[in-house]
Formats: structure tokens, C-alpha cells, sequence
């Protein structure tokens, strides 16, 4: 009885890591995204963002991902709803690899996620230096795109292995 | 053909519209509520700016405790650091001292010379110093900031300097009731007047994205000086914000072109929030 309830506490706390690990990444001082590395960064959140909304979006819902998106812009200096409109704009990527794939294949996700990076960094560019005047490193943006689609295979290996874990029935 | 566009439209469609069983929201609102949130967030409106500061006020203090841990590993790895060092240091900053005090005596007498001087054009420089905490200091890529624990109710304004030490780091971009944020010098958006010393030419210091800054809008000649003698950066004074004279950084033969701050912005804990008022006695 004592390992069932802790079986089940368990997987109730797996459930809740997606959404964890992105308020803390977007809360606290470390999020991988500039771990103060010259011409090193990769943007964690994205990464999240995409492999769950992708695989199982059951577990990261949308509007934390929106309120996801103004912390991150608040914490970083950056015109509040920047992030959101970008965090969702990834996730109607992965909606419509999701509506338009009857098996999901690994290959074809990572390369989505190329266009869909290289896409969502450019209109976060346009938005801040065209519209807002701010200036920016167009290199590091480019940087940060390139170690992001390099590191989705390590956190793809990860996060299935947690979703593995939470989609386990209590049977199996 | 036509069944194609059909599935295309079907599946974005799909993707935008429709709901998942725990999705309160479709995705289509949300993004256009962060369309909405971006437009009205730089909206003049006071109602909005209340809001605007009340959720950075919330962010701030939260983000401030959930990176406690991380800071103190940090700080642990520092200090690790330092005691490993300290034998080494200790012999450097003795010879340093000995120089310093050395140097003292002639800027002791410079200083009462200088206040002489001012008197006698009638020109006072009053000074008003608030000390500051740094809340955050979360760089990202883009941006490099620091959030302090001070705001408008300590009279905190924006455009007043930020001092570590005696060396200036940034200004201040944004004021919140009880906290503000500060642009480094290092942010590419960052832009001093400032006067290259010993030769007196004036020139722009601006931020790169990286750890140093570059010289803008200036003469050519300052190269010159750099081959013989190491350039130091103080602020100008023009502009009105700042006073003359607070030292930027340094500049070498060795540094390629590039001004090193004097002051280390990844170890920022505590800082000046200054005011100068310039203007005559009378």
C-alpha cells in the first residue's frame, strides 16, 4: 500500500517536472542561456517548450507557457509579451507537426525545430530592432539558434525518458 | 490539389483553434492577448505603467528568491577561489599599497587645489548617493542589466549613475516602487561621452554586447597616444547627467582597440545610485 501511494506520488510529481523546470528557467539566474561562455549559449526554453508541446502537451499548457513568456521578458530587461508571442508561436509549430504526423520521427522534429528556431529568432529580432529600436547582436542570436538545434538530441533523451516515466500506467 | 490546401488548412486550423482536454485557451487568443500585452505594455497610459510596475515589482523579488541557492553556490565557488589565491594577493597588494600611498600625497594636494579652482568660477558639484543592492544581474545574450533594490520610493529617478566603488557601471533605464533596473555599460545600447585622458579628446565609450566597450565619434589621434602610453576613460560631463572626471575604463596597446571596464559587472553586489547637480554657487 505504502509503495502504491508512493508510486503514485511519485508520477504526480514527474507530471508536474515540465512545468518546474520551465518557471525555474525562466525565474532563475542560471537558464543555460548565457552561461557567460564566449560564443557559447543555448536557449533551454525553447527546447521545452518544443519537445513537450510536440509530445505531450498534456503536461505544459499554454497559458503557463504565456505566463512562462512574460517572466522571462520581465527577468531579462526585454518589452513585456516579446517571449509569449514567441513561446507560442513554437507551440503552433509543434500543434501543426502534431495535426499533420500520424508517427512522430525524431529526425523530422529536429529539423522542424532548425526553421522553426531560425523563424521565431528572426521575428524576436525584427520585433526588437526594428520596431522597438533596441539594438542587438545579430551573431549571438545566430549563435544561440545553431547550440540549440545542436543540443536537442541530449534534452530529446532526456525528456522522453521523463515522459516515459509520466505516461507509465500504475499496472505496467 | 485541392484536398492538399484542404489538409493544410484543416491542420493549421486545427492547431490554432482548437482546444487540448487540460487547454483552458487556444492558442490563437493567447497569441493574440501577447500581441495585445506587447502594444498596450508601451502605451503611456498611467494605468498601464502602475501594472507594468507592479508585475515587475512581483518578478523581481521572486526571481531574487528562487535564485538564492544558485547564488549561494556561486559565491561558495568565489570565495573557494579567493582563499586559494591569497598568499599570491597578499604579496601583489602590498606592493600596490606602497605605490598608492605614495601617490596619495600628490592627489591629496591636487584635490584642495581643484576645490580652490571651482571656487573661484563659482561652480559646485552637489552629489546625492543612495547604496543599492543588486537584485539580479541575469545577462542574457542580448541585454546586460542589473535589477537594484531601490526604486521611486527612495528617490530613485532615471538616468541617475551607478558607482562601484569610485568606477561607473551603468545608469538607470527603469524605475518600480521599490526596485529599478540598471543598463551596464558593456550593453551595445549603452553609449558615455566621455574624455580620453592623458591627452584630453573627447569621445563616445558604447557598449559592445561582451565584457568591453569601444570608442566612437572621436579623432584619430588617440591611437597615436596609445603606442606610448596606456589611455584612461572618465566621464565627461557633457550631457548633464554625470559628472566630469568618474573613470570608465582603461585602454592599451595590448587590448586591441578595446576599453576594459575597470569595474567587474558579473561581480556586482552592491553599488552607488548618484545624482550630480552642477551649476553655479549663486
Amino acid at each position: 500500500m505504502s509503495s502504491l501511494n508512493k508510486s503514485s506520488f511519485l508520477r504526480i510529481f514527474l507530471s508536474y517536472m515540465p512545468l518546474v523546470m520551465l518557471f525555474f528557467s525562466v525565474f532563475n539566474e542560471l537558464d543555460f542561456n548565457y552561461l557567460k561562455l564566449d560564443y557559447f549559449s543555448f536557449n533551454f526554453v525553447y527546447l521545452l517548450i518544443f519537445f513537450w508541446t510536440l509530445r505531450n502537451p498534456n503536461h505544459l499548457g499554454y497559458l503557463p507557457i504565456f505566463f512562462a513568456g512574460i517572466i522571462n521578458d520581465v527577468v531579462v530587461g526585454i518589452p513585456i509579451g516579446i517571449s509569449s508571442f514567441c513561446y507560442l508561436l513554437l507551440c503552433s509549430v509543434t500543434a501543426y507537426i502534431r495535426n499533420i504526423t500520424l508517427s512522430p520521427n525524431f529526425i523530422n522534429d529536429w529539423i522542424s525545430l532548425l526553421f522553426t528556431i531560425l523563424l521565431i529568432n528572426s521575428i524576436q529580432v525584427i520585433i526588437l530592432d526594428l520596431i522597438f529600436l533596441i539594438k542587438i547582436d545579430y551573431m549571438s542570436y545566430l549563435i544561440n539558434s545553431g547550440f540549440t538545434f545542436i543540443f536537442y538530441p541530449v534534452f530529446f533523451i532526456i525528456f522522453n525518458f521523463l515522459n516515459m516515466q509520466i505516461s507509465k500506467q500504475p499496472n505496467d | 490539389m485541392a484536398t492538399g490546401r484542404d489538409d493544410f488548412v484543416i491542420a493549421i486550423r486545427s492547431a490554432f483553434l482548437k482546444k487540448k482536454d487540460k487547454q483552458k485557451f487556444s492558442l490563437l487568443t493567447l497569441i493574440f492577448l501577447s500581441v495585445f500585452v506587447i502594444v498596450s505594455s508601451n502605451l503611456n497610459f498611467k494605468a498601464i505603467q502602475i501594472i507594468k510596475s507592479s508585475i515587475n515589482e512581483v518578478i523581481y523579488r521572486s526571481s531574487f528568491f528562487i535564485s538564492i541557492p544558485e547564488n549561494y553556490i556561486k559565491d561558495l565557488k568565489q570565495n573557494f577561489n579567493e582563499h586559494m589565491s591569497l598568499y599570491e594577493n597578499y604579496n601583489k597588494t602590498k606592493i600596490e599599497l606602497e605605490n598608492l600611498k605614495q601617490n596619495k600625497l600628490t592627489d591629496d594636494f591636487l584635490k584642495i587645489e581643484n576645490k580652490k579652482l571651482r571656487s573661484l568660477i563659482d561652480e559646485n558639484i552637489e552629489s546625492k548617493e543612495i547604496f543599492a543592492k543588486v537584485l539580479i544581474d541575469k545577462e542574457s545574450p542580448y541585454l546586460k542589466s542589473v535589477v537594484l533594490n531601490k526604486g521611486s520610493s527612495d528617490n530613485v529617478k532615471i538616468g541617475m549613475a551607478i558607482i562601484d566603488g569610485v568606477y561607473l557601471v551603468g545608469q538607470i533605464i527603469e524605475v518600480n516602487y521599490t526596485n529599478s533596473r540598471a543598463l551596464l555599460l558593456s550593453d551595445l545600447n549603452s553609449k558615455i561621452p566621455s574624455v580620453l585622458e592623458p591627452n584630453d579628446i573627447q569621445a563616445v565609450i558604447s557598449g559592445t554586447g561582451e565584457s568591453f566597450g569601444i570608442i566612437e565619434h572621436t579623432q584619430e589621434e588617440y591611437k597615436k597616444d596609445l603606442e606610448e602610453n596606456k589611455i584612461i576613460a572618465y566621464t565627461s560631463g557633457l550631457g548633464g547627467l554625470f559628472k566630469s572626471g568618474i573613470p570608465i575604463g582603461k585602454m592599451s596597446k595590448d587590448t586591441n582597440g578595446k576599453i576594459i571596464f575597470f569595474s567587474d559587472f558579473t561581480q556586482l553586489n552592491y553599488v552607488k545610485i548618484t545624482s550630480y547637480k552642477i551649476g553655479s554657487e549663486n
